[in-house]
């Protein structure tokens, strides 16, 4: 009965989407101000998902329903608990396991896979494109944001939320080390690139493919994945607040509109890169500077 | 029900569709897009994919060539979904009308596959931005 109100209620879904959408409220009017515009109303993201669950859902002839129609709620459903472990974690409501961490990390991967499995089976090829982007964005994400939560676990010597922030608690926060502003400048990158916004938003690319891998998803289908975009604009830099911060309410909370300002601040001075630019960059630039902070981490600078 | 239908007018997504337009009614429309009448105040913003849509947004007469495609990416549109014909030409076909190549305004095209289509007429060569916001308003007064 706890876990389910854990999990539908207070850090999970209720409380989470509703900071995720007033998040992606935020998100809109600042970059409506740096443009000189006036932005959208405040419940603008609650307006969208109440109009998106009205409409009428088209499923493609091609597509198998079953499958078009579970994409969306596992991703949503997975977003929900990987919030839950975390939240728990940081407000001490529970105990945690050993690795939920990594459990937390690739519960917020479930989300690409699966509109990787609806854009390939909705028989669009504008979607396909945007598939094969998504994979190759997806392989490159990971690898530099896996070395630094490795990093930060074997710095702390302990694969569990608590352990992260109880280290913190005694040593001062990460960031507060020559490792920690190197792995908390690319984190933030990484996770740009993990919710797909502007300069690696290569697989949806509005003016080029059409909303590429979203194109076939109508209506509440498309609201599930919206909500759990919402959910993952919180839950993502909660993560980052977790493994550079620790527990100080506060300067959590600081700290996580800092990233906030910073994922905006990219979204709206940068133009969306290609491809092979994005490997480039990630496997090349990002993933030397995190085999850089793991050493620095080492030698404990 | 009543919250969700409620929230359909304060988020308007748009398709733009151009079915043989002249492109002065485009270059409005992109208009529309900028901070000075900025209508993502109003939560309007132009997408991708007809699927997304809320309104399609049609400007031109239509053609022999064009019919078919309006048809389909009508069909494609989840309803409900409002029709916005876009200036003189996509009202009653303009200049254009009677034309050989020509089938007729965009009203017309639409009544043969649905009855109970929804359409908001602005006209104007090329009308104003100010014009679509009214249109589109009075548009949600319908449904």
């Amino acid at each position: 009965m706890k876990l389910l109100f854990y999990y539908l209620i207070f850090p999970g879904f209720v409380f989470s989407s509703f900071i995720g959408l007033i998040i992606s409220w935020l998100d809109r009017k600042i970059s409506a101000r740096i443009q000189w515009r006036e932005g959208p109303p405040w419940f603008q993201g609650f307006a969208d998902i109440g109009k998106l669950l009205y409409k009428e859902v088209i499923i493609p002839k091609e597509a198998s329903s079953l499958g078009f129609v579970l994409g969306p709620l596992f991703a949503l459903a997975s977003v929900c608990l990987g919030v839950t472990i975390l939240l728990t974690g940081y407000f001490k409501l529970s105990e945690g396991f050993i690795g939920d961490i990594i459990v937390v990390w690739y519960l917020f991967t479930i989300p690409s896979i699966a509109i990787i499995y609806i854009g390939s089976l909705s028989g669009n090829p504008l979607s396909s494109v945007g598939v094969s982007r998504e994979i190759k964005l997806l392989l490159s994400y990971e690898l530099p944001m896996v070395i630094l939560i490795v990093m930060i676990t074997s710095k702390v010597r302990g694969f569990s939320i608590k352990s992260i922030m109880d280290w913190q608690i005694i040593n001062g926060p990460n960031l507060f080390n020559w490792y920690g502003i190197i792995g908390f400048i690319v984190s933030v990158i990484c996770i740009q690139a993990k919710l797909g916004r502007v300069p690696f938003d290569l697989p949806e690319a509005e003016t080029e493919l059409g909303s590429g891998i979203l194109l076939e998803l109508s209506g509440s289908l498309l609201a599930l994945y919206e909500l759990s975009k919402a959910i993952m604009l919180f839950g993502l830099p909660m993560f980052l607040v977790i493994l550079f911060w620790g527990r100080g309410i506060l300067g959590g909370i600081l700290l996580y509109l800092l990233i906030v300002f910073l994922l905006i601040l990219i979204k709206n001075t940068n133009p969306r890169l290609r491809i092979d630019q994005v490997m480039r960059y990630f496997w090349g630039w990002l993933t030397g500077a995190s085999i850089l902070a793991g050493i620095l981490a080492y030698l404990g600078v | 029900m009543n919250i969700l239908k409620k929230s359909f007018k304060k988020s308007i997504w748009v398709f733009h569709l151009s079915t043989a337009a002249c492109n002065n009614c485009d270059i409005e429309v992109l208009e529309l897009l900028t901070p000075r009448y900025d209508v993502e105040r109003f939560g309007i913003k132009l997408v991708g994919s007809p699927r997304h849509a809320d309104a399609l947004l049609v400007c031109g007469s239509v053609n022999a060539h064009a019919k078919p495609r309006l048809i389909e990416v009508y069909r494609q549109t989840p309803k409900p979904c409002l029709v916005i014909a876009f200036g003189s030409c996509g009202c009653s076909s303009g200049i254009f009308r009677g034309s050989y190549s020509v089938v007729g305004p965009v009203d017309k095209v639409l009544k043969e596959v649905d009855p109970e289509v929804k359409i908001v007429y602005v006209p104007g060569c090329p009308p104003k931005p100010e014009a679509m916001i009214e249109g589109i308003i009075m548009g949600l007064g319908a449904i």
